[in-house]
């Protein structure tokens, strides 16, 4: 049984709000870790307007599987330099996408710091990435994978499919 | 026969023609091109797909800005970029065109953006390359003597659909001198794949290639009843440099039936955007006074260019 993905979202918002800054800013990655970062950037009632990245771009599998077809643009409204920014994503698996996001960043300007929020962590990780905020932890056996839909109402929803 | 320019899973392998690339193919090109306008606004204006290819500009024509922008779209995507200008090299000196490939080959060329005054030149050499197994490295015609500019045509359609949304409900001209035009065979060929109910052309007869009408397209010699209710003006440059002999009697007379004026203007619809491939003949197919108006889109039509120059080199990388 699958937890509720729109309560994990309420309990990420409510365990981020101490740790947060001012001049913050969310950034979600395409497609649902924008979803989720809207949630939370409602629910924090930050200022800052939401980032959103897709990072086909910055993939390192580009070369072995070319251009997803269905391709989102970045859209980051705010001025990076100086700025502490945290990442959203909704599934964390092995921290290549989150790799690929940081290197987008960076094309930017110089953040102050990043920081990563997951709705959840379902491990196997093949790179040193450590979420600081994380909705559930889950653990998913490697032939599968782990995604959130929107469904009906636009309600979050996370689904256990084939890989 | 399959289209040589597609691998056998149907994607892009080179870019040639627009001629018999289906419609998905050509949506996709426009697609994958939006989200790179958007990196011309960063700060670094780099994204890591091509780093560590080598793509060589081989222009046996001269070109400024064809080359320019393609170079600043393999740079943009981090490839390395060697330019050769063949008129001043081994040409010269008597090598042919496919022992200068293969030798860049030799140098691990990874992509060809090709120039040529003869028709057929980069499909030759995308044949040279599979005959020799080399079917990793890419070729793009960058314009190819009369036959075609595919990437001219591709940048014109997306310029079109960034103003006009949709090609379903559209009435398209191309006005001049179609003859010696490889960019209106290109706009022709994607205009019509992609559903583009009415394209037009205007012209002289002596500058419209004979049987024109087998392209499906409609002829105007007269370019106030040619320009009546279009969306779209495509201005074509006059080809001084291809012209043979007298078809025309001056640049004067020209301007005077087939010039485009802010006058003439008035017949096309109200919101029409004008467009010209460049580099353009001031008073000769086009007058300043349109050229720099409200209607033109021709310099959003060169940044659109880069933006598409790197959808296809990312697309071909990555088959």
């Amino acid at each position: 049984m699958l937890p509720d993905a729109e309560r994990l979202c309420e309990a990420l918002a409510e365990s981020l709000r101490p740790g947060l800054d001012p001049q913050t800013a969310l950034v979600g990655i395409h497609t649902g870790g924008v979803w989720v970062a809207e949630r939370l950037h409602a629910a924090l009632g930050l200022k800052t307007p939401l980032g959103r990245l897709d990072v086909s771009f910055y993939r390192d599998d580009f070369s072995r599987s070319g251009l997803h077809p269905q391709l989102k643009s970045s859209d980051i409204p705010f001025e990076v330099e100086e700025r502490p920014i945290v990442i959203v994503d909704d599934v964390l698996y092995t921290g290549r996408t989150i790799r690929a996001a940081m290197n987008e960043i960076f094309d930017y300007g110089r953040p102050a710091r990043i920081d990563l929020a997951v709705l959840v962590d379902r491990g196997g990780r093949e790179l040193p990435v450590c979420p600081r905020w994380t909705g559930e932890t889950l653990q998913v056996e490697p032939g599968k994978n782990l995604q959130l839909e929107r469904g009906e109402g636009n309600r979050l929803v996370l689904r256990l499919v084939d890989a | 026969m399959r289209n040589p320019q597609l691998t056998k899973n149907g994607e892009l392998q080179h870019l040639l023609t627009i001629d018999g690339l289906p419609r998905e193919i050509l949506t996709a090109i426009l697609d994958t091109a939006a989200p790179f306008t958007e990196v011309a606004e960063r700060e670094v204006k780099k994204l890591p797909l091509l780093r560590g290819k080598s793509v060589f500009n081989l222009f046996f024509e001269n070109s400024t800005r064809t080359r320019t922008t393609f170079e600043i779209a393999a740079k943009r995507l981090s490839a390395d970029v060697i330019n050769l200008n063949i008129n001043t090299s081994s040409t010269s000196k008597g090598e042919t065109l496919l022992d200068t490939v293969d030798n860049l080959s030799a140098m691990q060329a990874d992509m060809f953006v090709v120039r040529h005054a003869a028709s057929g030149a980069p499909f030759l050499i995308a044949q040279h390359l599979a005959a020799m197994g080399l079917e990793h490295i890419h070729v793009i015609n960058a314009g190819d003597g009369r036959h075609a500019h595919p990437t001219q045509g591709l940048l014109d359609m997306y310029t079109i659909r960034h103003y006009k949304r949709d090609f379903s409900d559209l009435v398209v001209a191309i006005v001049g001198d179609v003859l010696h035009s490889r960019v209106a065979r290109s706009q022709i060929q994607a205009l019509t794949t992609l559903g583009v109910p009415e394209v037009r052309v205007i012209g002289p007869k002596t500058l419209l290639p004979s049987e024109v009408e087998k392209l499906g397209v409609r002829v105007f010699h007269d370019m106030r009843e040619g320009l009546k209710d279009v969306d779209v003006v495509m201005m074509l440059r006059l080809q001084n440099e291809r012209m043979k002999g007298a078809l025309l009697p001056s640049p004067q007379e020209f301007f005077k039936s087939y010039g485009l004026t802010a006058d003439k203007l008035q017949c096309a619809r109200p919101d029409a955007i004008v467009m010209h491939p460049g580099p353009m003949n001031r008073g000769v197919e086009i007058d300043s006074a349109v050229a720099d108006g409200p209607h033109a889109v021709i310099l959003p039509q060169v940044t659109f260019g880069i933006a598409v120059r790197m959808a296809v080199m990312s697309m071909l990388a990555g088959a």
